[in-house]
């Protein structure tokens, strides 16, 4: 029981003797200040730093986005120089030091026979002969870009010998140097596929949910007859009417197109539902009212609000492309050779005997996991930075 | 519940004919068609052509007709008046394969059905491999098995499944000593049905069931796990703890019974990834299933059987579509009634 009868005098008010200054939650530090100030783009770029992921992934990209400029330059060997005596040599290792004595980046020769029982090509490395890889040295020459004239590369193999860091394929042809001119097509194929499939989806989404109503309608059944017919048989499909009597150049674009062509679904339901909810704000209504045209509305007024979704959108687009385009030449429908892309260089790569004997053919898939990886992660950052203010 | 049903038909069919349209329009584009390719294949040869059975096949298949006569008798077949007379893709003949010298129904046959048990199998295997991974991921966010998974997830979005098949054919190979390629041991192949037959179909399905699920796998685990996050940040969850309710129990209860939904509404997004999956792999691993068929028709314009191929892969979809939108009407009462979708 508690007791009762206790001293029924209330509580003395409580005032708490520190000075006290009223706007003290409205100052704000310098940093705060800088940050409140911070226009959208910056805030974005902000938040986009904070995801580490994302961040590491566009450094890789934007390395190989480089690379591919200077592919001629980087490669040990031409695109398609062949080397008759080394047909299918494994990998060779890069050493620095021969039997405890330092002399610099160097290869083992190899020794070359022929296994008369099983008919296979056997190489060992004749450890007598370290040959050390010559540096800004004169090799193959080259067209840069097919316009300039060149022999320089940043390595070459040495004086009379070979260097395969990937190995080399049925005609002696260097793995590494064709990953290194086959990057050149895939990563390109991913940012002119996406472009087309942007249009599009911009054109398709921005009428949808600009107009609503029977345009909307339209363009929705549309998309979902796009989308629920299988991509890749598709492409293939479509892949199957480029004539054969094409230039390798020409069929690189058609298939870019193809790709874009039925890609855009996607974005163009992002476009539409964001425009759906942003034509209803004030500003748009207000735009309205004073007479500007709908091109105006969508492009002056309604795309900036959402661009950074769409770029995030198109970032996640491209890994597919990618793929696709990987799939498609795999399966001998795709880019043609003399035109080398990773798909084509893994066409050789078809059949279960490679996997037993000659693994490093499956090489280019390596690059194909990593840019697909980093597009991933860059694109999930992005669209966690899209929308800065949440 | 009829109402929802009968307006879900009325969508399929225009859908199905603007789909069989499209195709036709695409396997007809090459310039050329078979049996042009095959006078110059025999002419080269010097043999002589066969120029009736030529002409024949020609007439019968209207290939000397304008684009959309030709469509009309490939989708509808040939009418006398109101007398349906022979053809047609709606009375099941689904025209004739110039490549194999036969009817494409006889040609197909098999690789359909397998096809289909392929693509339900890999369905299944998606839903049983991704529902305790994401239900494990979502409550352990964050954690380490969390972290793996994602990982593990992401590799299986990257990696191009036709090396996956390659490789795993190879240790297959190598260990279980499951013999490359095809589906079955050689010495089941063109016999009856037999327990032996399907022990061997089965040893030999798992590598393919696995490389065409893997990609949807990563995919599913992602959206259910982002689904049952947000549910489970929601208040009543938090009430229920609040109130002690057995975490088991409040999870199963509600947030899993809802985030549920995706397993059934993505089988529209699912199937179309699981065939173009399934053809690559099958050309990969030689499967008899719809895969090599299709590049070799579509290599040799054999349109016909290009053609239904293309259709019987979009058919699948937009049924799978079909009844995947009924299960989650009857699920869902949200959508019965049409007050909104949930996807």
């Amino acid at each position: 029981m508690i007791e009762m009868n206790a001293d029924p005098q209330p509580l003395k008010h409580f005032v708490c003797e520190r000075p006290f200054d009223p706007y003290s939650v409205e100052v704000v530090s310098p940093e705060q200040e800088k940050l409140y100030l911070a226009s959208q783009w910056r805030m974005m770029w902000l938040r986009f730093k904070k995801h580490r992921l994302a961040v590491v992934a566009s450094i890789v990209l934007a390395v190989m986005y480089t690379a591919i400029l200077f592919v001629e330059f980087l490669s040990p060997y031409n695109l398609h120089s062949r080397n008759v005596d080394s047909i299918f040599a494994p990998p060779q290792r890069v050493h620095l030091f021969d039997k405890g004595e330092f002399i610099g980046p160097f290869v083992y020769a190899y020794d070359y026979r022929l296994d008369m029982e099983t008919l296979k090509r056997v190489y060992t490395p004749n450890l007598e002969k370290p040959q050390p890889i010559r540096f800004l040295c004169r090799g193959d020459s080259y067209k840069f870009w097919g316009l300039i004239e060149g022999q320089t590369h940043l390595f070459c193999p040495p004086n009379g010998g070979t260097l395969f860091l990937l190995g080399s394929d049925r005609l002696g042809r260097d793995m590494f140097s064709r990953i290194l001119y086959g990057m050149r097509i895939s990563l390109t194929i991913g940012l002119i596929g996406v472009s087309v499939s942007f249009a599009l989806g911009m054109l398709f989404g921005g009428l949808a949910g600009y107009y609503g109503g029977w345009v909307d309608d339209l363009v929705q059944r549309a998309i979902e007859i796009l989308r629920s017919i299988p991509h890749l048989p598709l492409w293939l499909a479509l892949a199957a009417i480029l004539p054969v009597n094409w230039s390798p150049l020409l069929v690189y674009f058609g298939i870019t197109i193809i790709l874009g062509l039925i890609d855009w679904t996607g974005l163009a339901r992002a476009v539409r539902s964001r425009l759906l909810s942003l034509r209803e704000e004030d500003f748009c209504v207000a735009a309205e009212l004073m007479g500007a045209s709908p091109g105006r509305i969508i492009f002056r007024h309604l795309m900036p609000s959402f661009m950074s979704h769409l770029i995030a959108s198109a970032t996640l687009a491209i890994p597919g492309m990618i793929l696709g385009e990987t799939a498609l030449s795999f399966l001998g429908l795709g880019i043609r050779p003399p035109i080398v892309s990773w798909g084509v260089l893994l066409n050789e790569a078809q059949n279960i005997q490679v996997v037993a004997l000659y693994p490093w053919l499956m090489m280019p898939i390596v690059p194909v996991i990593i840019v697909v990886l980093a597009f991933n992660f860059m694109g999930d950052g992005l669209r966690d930075a899209a929308d800065p203010y949440k | 519940m009829l109402r929802y049903l009968v307006q879900r038909l009325f969508v399929m069919i225009p859908t199905l004919l603007v789909i069989s349209f499209l195709v036709f329009a695409i396997i007809q584009a090459p310039p050329g068609d078979f049996l042009e390719s095959m006078i110059a294949e025999q002419q080269s040869r010097g043999e002589n052509v066969n120029t009736e059975k030529i002409e024949f096949l020609r007439h019968t298949y209207g290939l000397d007709q304008p684009f959309y006569l030709q469509y009309l008798h490939w989708m509808f077949g040939t009418w006398d008046g109101l007398q349906h007379q022979n053809g047609g893709l709606i009375f099941g003949d689904l025209g004739y394969s110039f490549e194999h010298n036969m009817p494409v129904t006889d040609v197909i046959g098999d690789a359909l059905s397998l096809t289909v048990i392929i693509s339900l199998a890999s369905v299944l295997f998606v839903w049983i491999i991704s529902f305790p991974i994401a239900v494990y991921s979502a409550t352990h966010q964050y954690g380490l098995g969390d972290y793996i998974f994602t990982f593990l997830g992401y590799i299986g979005l990257a990696t191009p499944s036709f090396l996956l098949a390659l490789v795993l054919l190879y240790f297959a190979n190598v260990q279980f000593g499951t013999s490359i390629g095809g589906l079955l041991d050689p010495q089941y192949i063109d016999q009856p049905w037999s327990l032996g037959k399907l022990a061997s179909l089965m040893e030999h399905m798992w590598i393919p069931v696995l490389v065409i699920g893997l990609p949807g796998t990563a995919g599913m685990i992602r959206r259910l796990r982002a689904n049952l996050l947000d549910e489970l940040n929601k208040q009543y969850v938090v009430t229920g703890r609040a109130k002690g309710l057995p975490p088991f129990r409040l999870l199963v209860k509600y947030p899993l019974r809802i985030s549920l939904n995706p397993f059934i509404a993505d089988i529209g997004s699912l199937l179309p990834e699981l065939i173009s999956g399934s053809v690559v792999v099958s050309v990969v691993m030689s499967l008899p299933i719809t895969g090599p068929i299709l590049l070799q028709a579509l290599r040799s314009q054999d349109m016909y059987l290009a053609g239904s191929f293309l259709m019987f892969m979009a058919g699948l979809t937009v049924l799978g579509i079909f009844v995947s939108d009924l299960a989650l009407a009857m699920l869902d009462p949200r959508i019965r009634f049409g007050a909104g979708g949930s996807r």
